[in-house]
C-alpha cells in the first residue's frame, strides 16, 4: 500500500509507534507523539500511540515511528533492539515514517560511537555517521532556516549531543544553522528519501521538536496521510507561535543558553 | 526574609560556638558574618551563602573544624533532601541538640555558614546537593549518611546522572561510615550505597522508572514489578543478578480499620510496626520519614519518639505552606523535575481547585524544559490552570496538547486572581519549579 493509498482509503486509527521509550526518553521526545496524535485527532482522525518497549516485538505496520534522545548505554541498547534488518526497515520500505531525535537519528545512521568512541553499527536508514570530536558538547537554542524546498518556517530547539553527525552523499538536511551546532557542519537534520516508499527524518530538535514546530508536525503528518501539508485542516497554533516567537527573540539577543537574563545582583552572588 | 541589622548573628566573646576553633577557623567565621552582614544590610538576600564562600575561602579546612567530634548525618537525593533533613533533625531533636542546614542551602558554604553559629555538641544533620556529596563526605566524617533518589533534574546535565551515583559508589567505597541507609527501590542508589560496608535498605516504594536509565551494572533492562496489596514493589535486572535487596525496613499502606485513607505504616524485619502521623502531604512524604526513621533509629533514636516527631513537621523552608495572595488561600509546593512534578499533583486538592503553575528554566532549573512532556499534565484535566513565569508559553503549549484549561498570567498576585474567580472555595495550589518557587517565598515574607 502506498502513503497516497493509506492516506485515502483510511478507515483505522494512524498508529504511531514509540520506539523503546524506556531507553530514548530522557529529553521528552515521547511529547512528539503527543503532538501527532492530537494534530491527527483535533483534525477528526483517529490515531493511536502504540508504545514499543526494547525486548518486545516491533510490529511492522505501523504507520509513524518516533525514537527519542537518550544516554550513550542506552542508546547501544536501542540500536541493538532496532537491528540493521528488522521490523522498522520492512515498514519503511512499506511507505512507513520515521521522526527520530538526538541519539534516535545517530542510531538510525551507518553508524555512531559509542561511550568510549567505538564505532557501534547503526540501522542504516539515514546516510550519516556520528562520530565523537574534540569539540566542546553542543548544549543550548538551536535555530535552523530550512532550505526553501520544504516550505517550512524557521525551527527551533534546544539541542544536547556530544557526536558530530557526517553526511554521506544521499543525506538531504533541513537546512543552514542560524544558532547553535546541529550536525556539526553548519547544517542540521538528515532525511533520506531513497528507501523504497517511506521518509526517515533525523533531527537534534528537542523541545519536543514537534512541539515548538507545529509545521513540521504537520509535515509528517502528511506524508503519513498522502497529503500536502498545506491540505491538511487548520488549527489554533496561536500559543505555540508566542513560544516560538519568545525563543527567536532569545536567540536574536545572543542567549543561546536559553536562560533569561540576570540581574546584576545575579551576577554579582552567581545566582542564576 | 526581612533584612534587618538585628539579624547579622553577635560576634561572640568568652565561651561560644566557636572556642573550640583555631585562630584561623575564627577569623574566617568572623569575615563570612561581616560580608553575610552587609549582604543582608544591601537587600541582597540572607547572606550566609556568600559568607560562607569568604570563610571557607580563608580557611579550606573549616567545615572539618567546625564538625569537630560531633556526629554528622548528610542526607542526599534528587528530590525531597530538605524535606527528609527537616524530618531526621526533628525526630534527633529528641534526644538532644541538633544543628541542621534548614533553608536548603546545601553546598559547602551554605554547610559552614549552618556550622559557624552551632552549639559543638550538637549533631549535625546537613542536607548535602548531590554534586558535592564525595567532598562534604571527605571533609565531615559523617557517621549516616542517607540516600534517597536519582533521578534527571536538569536536562541539559541528565547524563551526569548516572556519573554521580558513580561519584556516590567510589566514595562510599573508599571512606567507610558507620552505617549509609538507602532507598531500596532506586536501582541507582542501590548501585551507590552497595559499595559501602554497613547499608540499612529502605524499601519504600518510592522511585521515577521513566527515566532512561537501564541497569547501573550492566546497562541491560530494569523490570519494575507490580505493587502487591500491602504497596511494596520489586524490581530486578533481566539481564544480570542485580536487583532490589531484602530491605531491613520498609513502608506498607496503612490497611487496619479505621486507617486514614492513603496512610501508612513503617515495619522493621524485627516485627516494629508503626504507623506514621504525618502533617506533610502525599506519598512520597511516606517515604521520606520512613528513611529519616531508620536513620534516626540506626543513629540511637527510640521509634516511638522518633516516630511521634516526625508528625511535628508541617512547613519545610515555605514549602507546604499556605499563605494568603491576593486575597486568595495559596498553598505553596516545590516541584523541580518530572518525578517531583508527579508527586505534587498527587498532592493537589481534587478538582476543581484551580492550579497556578510557574516554570522558569535557569540554569539551577535546567535551561530545558522539554521535561514537561515527562509530566503527567493530563492528570489536571478538570481543573483551571494559570501558567507563569519565564517559561509560561512552553507551559501553555504543553497544556493544550494535555486538553487542559488554561490561561497565561504575568505576575503571582494576578495569576492568583485569575485562578481564585475559578475556585468554589477561594484556595489555589501553586506548584513552582527551583528558581520560580525561591521568588515566590521571598515575594510572599516580604
Amino acid at each position: 500500500m502506498t502513503a497516497a493509498a493509506r492516506g485515502a482509503s483510511r478507515e483505522s486509527a494512524v498508529r504511531i509507534g514509540l520506539l523503546f521509550p524506556a531507553l530514548l526518553g530522557t529529553y521528552g521526545d515521547g511529547g512528539n507523539a503527543v503532538v501527532l496524535q492530537k494534530r491527527l485527532e483535533w483534525r477528526g482522525i483517529p490515531a493511536e500511540i502504540v508504545e514499543i518497549d526494547a525486548g518486545s516485538a516491533v510490529p511492522a505496520t505501523l504507520d509513524l515511528y518516533l525514537l527519542g534522545g537518550g544516554e550513550d548505554g542506552p542508546q547501544t541498547e536501542a540500536a541493538r533492539a532496532l537491528g540493521t534488518d528488522g521490523p522498522v526497515h520492512r515498514a519503511v520500505a512499506d511507505g512507513a515514517v520515521v521522526f527520530a531525535v538526538c541519539a534516535g537519528m545517530q542510531i538510525m545512521g551507518t553508524s555512531f560511537a559509542s561511550k568510549d568512541g567505538t564505532a557501534v553499527p547503526g540501522a542504516g536508514l539515514l546516510d550519516c555517521t556520528t562520530v565523537k570530536t574534540d569539540e566542546p558538547r553542543a548544549v543550548g537554542e538551536l535555530l535552523v532556516t530550512p532550505d526553501p524546498a520544504w516550505g517550512l518556517p524557521r525551527l527551533t530547539g534546544f539541542e544536547n549531543h556530544g557526536g558530530r553527525t557526517r553526511l554521506g552523499p544521499d543525506a538531504r538536511t533541513l537546512g543552514p544553522v542560524d544558532a547553535g551546532v546541529g550536525n556539526g557542519n553548519g547544517t542540521e537534520g538528515v532525511l533520506n528519501i531513497d528507501l523504497g516508499r517511506g521518509k526517515v527524518l533525523g533531527s537534534y530538535l528537542h523541545g519536543p521538536g514537534l512541539a515548538r514546530n507545529p509545521a513540521l508536525a504537520d509535515l509528517l503528518l502528511g506524508w503519513v496521510l498522502g497529503v500536502d501539508r498545506g491540505d491538511l485542516a487548520p488549527l489554533d497554533d496561536t500559543e505555540a507561535d508566542l513560544l516560538r516567537a519568545q525563543r527567536f527573540s532569545a536567540v536574536d539577543r545572543g542567549n543561546l543558553d536559553g536562560v533569561a537574563e540576570r540581574s546584576w545582583k545575579d551576577r554579582l552572588f552567581g545566582r542564576n | 526574609m526581612s533584612p534587618t541589622p538585628e539579624a547579622v548573628p553577635p560576634l561572640r566573646t568568652g565561651t561560644g560556638p566557636t572556642d573550640h576553633l583555631g585562630l584561623r577557623s575564627k577569623a574566617a567565621i568572623v569575615a563570612g558574618r561581616g560580608v553575610a552582614g552587609v549582604s543582608r544590610l544591601a537587600n541582597l538576600g540572607s547572606g550566609s551563602v556568600i559568607g560562607g564562600r569568604v570563610s571557607l575561602a580563608l580557611d579550606g579546612d573549616l567545615l572539618g573544624s567546625l564538625v569537630g567530634g560531633r556526629e554528622v548525618a548528610l542526607v542526599s537525593a534528587t528530590n525531597g533532601k530538605t524535606t527528609t533533613t527537616h524530618l531526621l533533625a526533628a525526630a534527633l531533636l529528641r534526644h538532644g541538640p541538633v544543628v541542621t542546614n534548614s533553608l536548603g542551602a546545601n553546598m559547602p558554604a551554605g554547610i559552614v555558614a549552618a556550622l559557624a553559629d552551632a552549639d559543638p555538641a550538637a549533631r549535625a544533620v546537613l542536607e548535602v546537593d548531590e554534586r558535592w556529596l564525595d567532598t562534604v563526605l571527605a571533609q565531615a566524617g559523617p557517621s549516616t549518611v542517607l540516600l534517597l533518589n536519582l533521578s534527571r533534574d536538569q536536562l541539559d546535565r541528565s547524563h551526569e546522572v548516572r556519573k554521580i551515583a558513580d561519584t556516590w559508589r567510589e566514595t562510599l567505597g573508599r571512606l567507610p561510615t558507620e552505617r549509609v541507609v538507602a532507598n531500596a527501590d532506586d536501582p541507582l542508589v542501590v548501585w551507590a550505597a552497595s559499595s559501602a560496608p554497613t547499608v540499612v535498605w529502605v524499601g519504600t516504594a518510592a522511585h521515577w522508572t521513566n527515566d532512561a536509565s537501564g541497569c547501573p551494572a550492566c546497562g541491560g533492562r530494569i523490570e519494575f514489578g507490580i505493587a502487591g496489596i500491602s504497596g511494596t514493589t520489586t524490581w530486578r535486572c533481566t539481564d544480570c543478578e542485580f536487583a532490589k535487596p531484602d530491605p531491613d525496613w520498609w513502608l506498607e499502606l496503612d490497611t487496619d480499620e479505621g486507617a486514614p485513607a492513603g496512610g501508612h505504616v513503617v515495619v522493621r524485619t524485627d516485627g516494629t510496626r508503626r504507623r506514621l502521623d504525618l502533617a506533610l502531604p502525599g506519598r512520597v512524604n511516606a517515604a521520606n520519614a520512613a528513611m529519616a526513621l531508620a536513620a534516626a533509629v540506626a543513629m540511637g533514636a527510640d521509634v516511638e519518639r522518633a516516630a511521634t516527631a516526625l508528625g511535628t513537621v508541617s512547613d519545610v523552608a515555605g514549602r507546604y505552606r499556605t499563605v494568603a495572595v491576593a486575597g486568595a488561600q495559596l498553598r505553596m509546593l516545590l516541584a523541580k523535575n518530572p518525578a517531583g512534578w508527579q508527586e505534587a499533583i498527587a498532592m493537589l486538592a481534587p478538582a476543581p481547585q484551580p492550579v497556578v503553575a510557574s516554570i522558569n528554566a535557569r540554569i539551577a532549573d535546567g535551561r530545558d524544559p522539554s521535561w514537561l512532556w515527562d509530566v503527567p499534565f493530563e492528570r489536571l484535566q478538570g481543573r483551571f490552570v494559570v501558567a507563569l513565569v519565564e517559561r509560561r508559553h512552553d507551559l501553555a503549549v504543553r497544556l493544550r496538547y494535555a486538553e487542559v484549561d488554561h490561561a497565561i498570567a504575568e505576575t503571582l498576585a494576578g495569576a492568583v486572581r485569575l485562578a481564585a474567580g475559578r475556585s468554589e472555595t477561594g484556595a489555589v495550589d501553586l506548584i513552582a519549579n527551583y528558581t520560580a518557587f525561591q521568588d515566590y517565598r521571598i515575594e510572599v515574607e516580604e
